[in-house]
Formats: C-alpha cells, sequence, structure tokens
C-alpha cells in the first residue's frame, strides 16, 4: 500500500508531534531532579512587612546594612549610580497607585522600604536575552552576575526600580568586603535576590534576622500553616502597582 | 668577501647569543622559567592532581551552573554522601571550598596562570581571601 501526500505530512506532524512531547516531560523530570535544596524548601517565597513597626524606630537602617554588608553592596554617594538592594522611599513613591489627597500624616512622612518584588510574573524575566535572570521554582527571582551582558533591559521592563547597573567599578566603594559573597563588575545589573545563598544553608534573609522589632516576615505561601500566611489572613496587605498584574510577593502592612 | 675576519666574529656572536639557552641549560643553569605553584602542606584534595591540572576550570563551570542556576549547592561524593569541611558540609565553591586549603592567590592559582598566560576573571567578582583578610580594597 502506498501513502499518499496527506497521509504522509499527517504521519510526519504526528511523529513530530509526540516527540516533541516526550521532550518536554522529560526535560520537566530533569529539572525536577536537579532542584533539590538542601537548605529551606518552600514552594513559594514572599515577604511581609509591617511598615507600623518599622516605623517604631526612627531612621533604623539595620535592614540595610545587613544586606549589603552580607552582599559587598557598593555605595557610590551618589543617586545616579546608586545600587539598591533594600532602600527607603516615599510612601507617595512607593504607592504611586493611591490617589487619597488626604492621607494620615505618619503614612505621608515615614519611609517605605522596598525591595526586588519575586514578582510571580516578572516583567524582567521575559525580557532578558541572556537567561541571566529567571524566575525559580520557589518564587525567587534569580540572577546569574555570569551571564548578564548588561543590556538593562531588565531595568527598563521592571516597574519597581529593583534593579541597578554597576556604571562603575563596585569594589574599590565596598566599606567592607565580605569574602563569603562576590562583588560585582562594571556592567553588570543586580538586585536583591532574596538572600537564596543563606536560604540554601537553611538561614532566613539577612534583612529578616536583622530587624529589632520583627517588622519583616519571610515564608512560604503555598503553606497555609505558615506565619506569612495566618498575617496575610488576618490583616489587610498592600502590594505595590497590583494593577500591573506582576503579582509581587512583597506585602506591606501600612 | 671583504672584512672576513668581522663578518666570521659576527657570526659567531650571533650563534652564541642565539644558542644561549641550550649553552646556560648544558653548563648546569636554568634557562627556562617553569610555574611551580605552592601545594598547601596537609589535606587531601578532592580529585587526584592529575584530573584537577587538566579540568578544574571545567569542574568550576560545572558547580557554577549548578549553585545559582540549580540550586544545588553541596559537594557531594562518588558514594552520594556530601563532603565534609571542617566538620560542615562543603559547598561547590571556590573561595569557600578550594581557597580554605589553596588559601595563597598569587602561588597558587597565580603562577601556573601566569605562566601560561591566561587571565581567568573568577577574581573579578570573587574575593581572593588575602584582599579579604587585610580588609584592603582592590
Amino acid at each position: 500500500m502506498s501513502i499518499d501526500r496527506r497521509q504522509f505530512l499527517l504521519i510526519t506532524a504526528g511523529v513530530a508531534a509526540a516527540g516533541l512531547a516526550g521532550k518536554q516531560t522529560l526535560s520537566v523530570f530533569a529539572e525536577n531532579q536537579a532542584r533539590k535544596s538542601d537548605g529551606f524548601a518552600g514552594k513559594r517565597w514572599a515577604m511581609l512587612i509591617d511598615l507600623k513597626k518599622c516605623h517604631e524606630n526612627e531612621g533604623c537602617t539595620k535592614c540595610i546594612d545587613a544586606c549589603h554588608l552580607t552582599h559587598n553592596v557598593p555605595h557610590f554617594g551618589n543617586k545616579k549610580d546608586e545600587i539598591k538592594w533594600i532602600w527607603k522611599e516615599k510612601f507617595e513613591h512607593a504607592f504611586v497607585e493611591q490617589e487619597n489627597y488626604f492621607v494620615p500624616e505618619q503614612v505621608k512622612q515615614k519611609p517605605v522600604l522596598l525591595f526586588c518584588n519575586h514578582c510571580s510574573n516578572p516583567p524582567c524575566v521575559s525580557v532578558c536575552p541572556t537567561q541571566a535572570t529567571w524566575k525559580r521554582k520557589d518564587g525567587i527571582v534569580m540572577m546569574d552576575w555570569h551571564r548578564c551582558v548588561g543590556c538593562r533591559y531588565c531595568m527598563a521592563a521592571c516597574p519597581y526600580g529593583s534593579r541597578s547597573f554597576n556604571w562603575r567599578e563596585p569594589r574599590t566603594h565596598i566599606k567592607q568586603l565580605n569574602p563569603d559573597f562576590p562583588t560585582r563588575t562594571k556592567g553588570v545589573v543586580e538586585k536583591c535576590t532574596f538572600c537564596d545563598e543563606r536560604l540554601a544553608r537553611g538561614l532566613k534573609p539577612a534583612c529578616v534576622e536583622s530587624c529589632p522589632v520583627k517588622a519583616m516576615v519571610f515564608g512560604d505561601l503555598e503553606n497555609p500553616n505558615s506565619e506569612i500566611r495566618k498575617m496575610l489572613g488576618e490583616t489587610f496587605t498592600m502590594r505595590r502597582k497590583p494593577e500591573l498584574g506582576t503579582q509581587p510577593e512583597i506585602y506591606y502592612i501600612i | 668577501m671583504y672584512d672576513t675576519g668581522k663578518v666570521l666574529i659576527g657570526i659567531l656572536i650571533f650563534i652564541l647569543v642565539f644558542t644561549s639557552p641550550m649553552l646556560i641549560n648544558l653548563s648546569g643553569g636554568k634557562a627556562s622559567v617553569k610555574a611551580n605553584p605552592v601545594l598547601p602542606k596537609s589535606g587531601k584534595c578532592i580529585e587526584s592532581k592529575e584530573y584537577m591540572k587538566g579540568y578544574h576550570m571545567e569542574m568550576l563551570d560545572t558547580w557554577r551552573n549548578l549553585v545559582v542556576r540549580q540550586d544545588v549547592r553541596f559537594l557531594k561524593k562518588a558514594d552520594g554522601t556530601f563532603f565534609m569541611l571542617n566538620g560542615v558540609k562543603a559547598e561547590m565553591s571556590l573561595t569557600k571550598t578550594c581557597m580554605s586549603c589553596h588559601d595563597n592567590k598569587a602561588k597558587f592559582c597565580d603562577e601556573c596562570h601566569n605562566y601560561l598566560e591566561v587571565k581567568p576573571y573568577c577574581w573579578d567578582c570573587h574575593i581572593d581571601p588575602a584582599i579579604a583578610k587585610k580588609g584592603v580594597k582592590k
């Protein structure tokens, strides 16, 4: 029996589809194998910041200091070159979509702590041409500084300004070097990584640990018994620019 | 031939200069430079010397991808158990694991790298323990 043109095409397409599907399944299994953290195994990391507690200690920068010391974040002393992992911003700048004309003074005046939001739907990831930034299975928007080519597409895509570019050689502007963490080089983008290196060793992020009033809660959103889930269930919280659909994973109690 | 004497002397000098490395070697001297990395006095490396000589860069590359991209952090032996370093699980880390024994970058890493004129950019970001100890800015 000979096959006609139509049958030939059908068979070819069928085999190709089966092959592709098979390959996809295999690669998913391979990834699952690879992703075996020996530290905290969370499914969807998130953070809750209680700004009321945070504002108890006015002018406190302990979390910023701890983060910057842990990750060798440089200080250039000017806004243009600033490298931001955790930073403070005015309420109206952090929550731009809040259009209320009259806001309580203590909210208006006090700064908001900002981080990378580790969005569930991160726009920075989809624009990265080298896959130097990607979404980990546990929700962390991770960065591979080895692979960053410094194109700054991610900075343009991030609606939160969470990414900073090293315009200048950073190492000469680090007050105290932490030998356990690399510095970055000129021409590389950097941001908060939720302390992935500490999570792997079973430690909480440096900022969370350093907060004297425990204003930050870090945990797994997929676990209904986690502290963060309970707190999110009890208190009304806000996220930055939710209307953009990026689904940030940093929650604020105002 | 004009100036035969001068030409012959010239040729002789040329030959002497040109073969000087061989002559120095013959007379018991050392004309060539050899890379001589200083190894730690005690302890056993995770791999054989021969493997490390040839493939340490590939191993570090694999480590880097495993740690950064797949969050597989700790070093395992062939039998699946973890390597221990000073009582804790050894990380796949140049600075934390390799350089905890090979702590002198100048006398270990640079020795061969300079000899071969290769310039790995590891230390553009990763911190040489000596610099960290001194706390001196690069």
